[in-house]
C-alpha cells in the first residue's frame, strides 16, 4: 500500500485548465526527482487525461499525490468526472479509439506513459482514471 | 486574443512556439498560418519547437494538419529543435508524426527547406 506525503486537487473545466495542470504536474515531477524523461511523459499523460475530462466528463477534479511505496517514490494522479461515464471501457481504451474529433490515443497513450494505470467508470455516474509513476 | 507571431524570411515562413499552448492557441495558429501561405505566396513552413516541453496528441494532430494544408498549397512544413525527451514521449503516445518532416535544428531545417524549394 503506498503511503501519500502530500497532496493537492485541482479544478479541470477549461482548456486554459489544462494548460495549468501541466504546469503544476511539472512541478511536482521536478519536486519528487522525476528525471526529465518520466517528467515529460506523466505531463503528457496529464494533458491527455485532463483533455478528456474536459471534452468528454463535462470537466472534473485532478488529484495530485506524492506517494511512497516501500523505498519507491512517485507521483500519483487521479481524474474524476461525474460525466456520462464510459459504457465500454476495454473499447475506449484500444487505441484508435475515439467518439470525438481527437485522434483516440488519450487513454490508450496515457497507460503506455505510465507506470501503473487504473480505470474505474459508471455509464451516468463518471469516470475515475488513477496514472502513477514512480521515480526511476 | 493571445497569437503565435509568424515571420516572413524570403520565400518562407518561420514560427517559433515558445509558450505552452492551450488548445484555442494551437487552432489559431493553424488558421493563421494557412491564410499566410496564401498571402505570401511561401514555399515553406519551419516550425521551432525547441521551447516545447511537452507536444500532446492534440498538438500533435495540429502539426499534422498544418503539414498537410502546407502540402496542398504546395508549401513544404518543416518540425525542428524537438527536445529529445518530447520525442520519446511523443513515441510512446503512439504518434509518429507521419508526415511531417523534422530536422535537428532551425539551420537544418533551412537547408532543407532551400533544397526542397530549389
Amino acid at each position: 500500500m503506498a503511503i501519500v506525503l502530500r497532496q493537492n486537487t485541482q479544478p479541470v473545466h477549461s482548456p486554459e485548465d489544462i494548460v495549468r495542470i501541466r504546469q503544476v504536474v511539472r512541478t511536482w515531477a521536478v519536486q519528487i526527482g522525476l528525471n526529465l524523461v518520466d517528467q515529460t511523459k506523466i505531463v503528457t499523460a496529464a494533458s491527455e487525461l485532463a483533455r478528456n475530462m474536459v471534452d468528454y466528463g463535462g470537466g472534473g477534479d485532478v488529484l495530485m499525490q506524492h506517494v511512497e511505496n516501500g523505498i519507491r517514490r512517485g507521483l500519483r494522479l487521479t481524474f474524476e468526472d461525474r460525466g456520462p461515464g464510459i459504457p465500454d471501457v476495454e473499447k475506449a481504451m484500444r487505441e484508435g479509439f475515439s467518439t470525438g474529433t481527437g485522434l483516440g490515443l488519450g487513454l490508450s497513450g496515457a497507460r503506455r506513459l505510465s507506470s501503473e494505470f487504473d480505470i474505474r467508470s459508471k455509464p451516468g455516474e463518471g469516470t475515475r482514471v488513477t496514472i502513477t509513476r514512480w521515480k526511476s | 486574443m493571445d497569437r503565435i507571431p509568424i515571420l516572413k524570411m524570403g520565400e518562407f515562413l518561420l514560427v517559433t512556439i515558445q509558450v505552452d499552448m492551450h488548445d484555442r492557441l494551437a487552432m489559431t495558429l493553424q488558421d493563421d498560418l494557412t491564410e499566410k501561405i496564401v498571402d505570401t505566396r511561401a514555399r515553406g513552413v519551419l516550425i521551432d519547437i525547441s521551447a516545447l516541453q511537452m507536444v500532446d496528441s492534440f498538438m500533435g494532430r495540429m502539426l499534422g494538419n498544418i503539414a498537410a494544408t502546407a502540402g496542398v498549397l504546395d508549401a513544404e512544413t518543416v518540425l525542428v529543435g524537438m527536445q529529445p525527451a518530447v520525442a520519446i514521449t511523443l513515441v510512446e503516445l503512439g504518434l509518429s508524426l507521419k508526415g511531417v518532416r523534422t530536422a535537428l535544428n532551425v539551420e537544418r531545417g533551412m537547408a532543407l527547406l532551400r533544397k526542397a524549394g530549389g
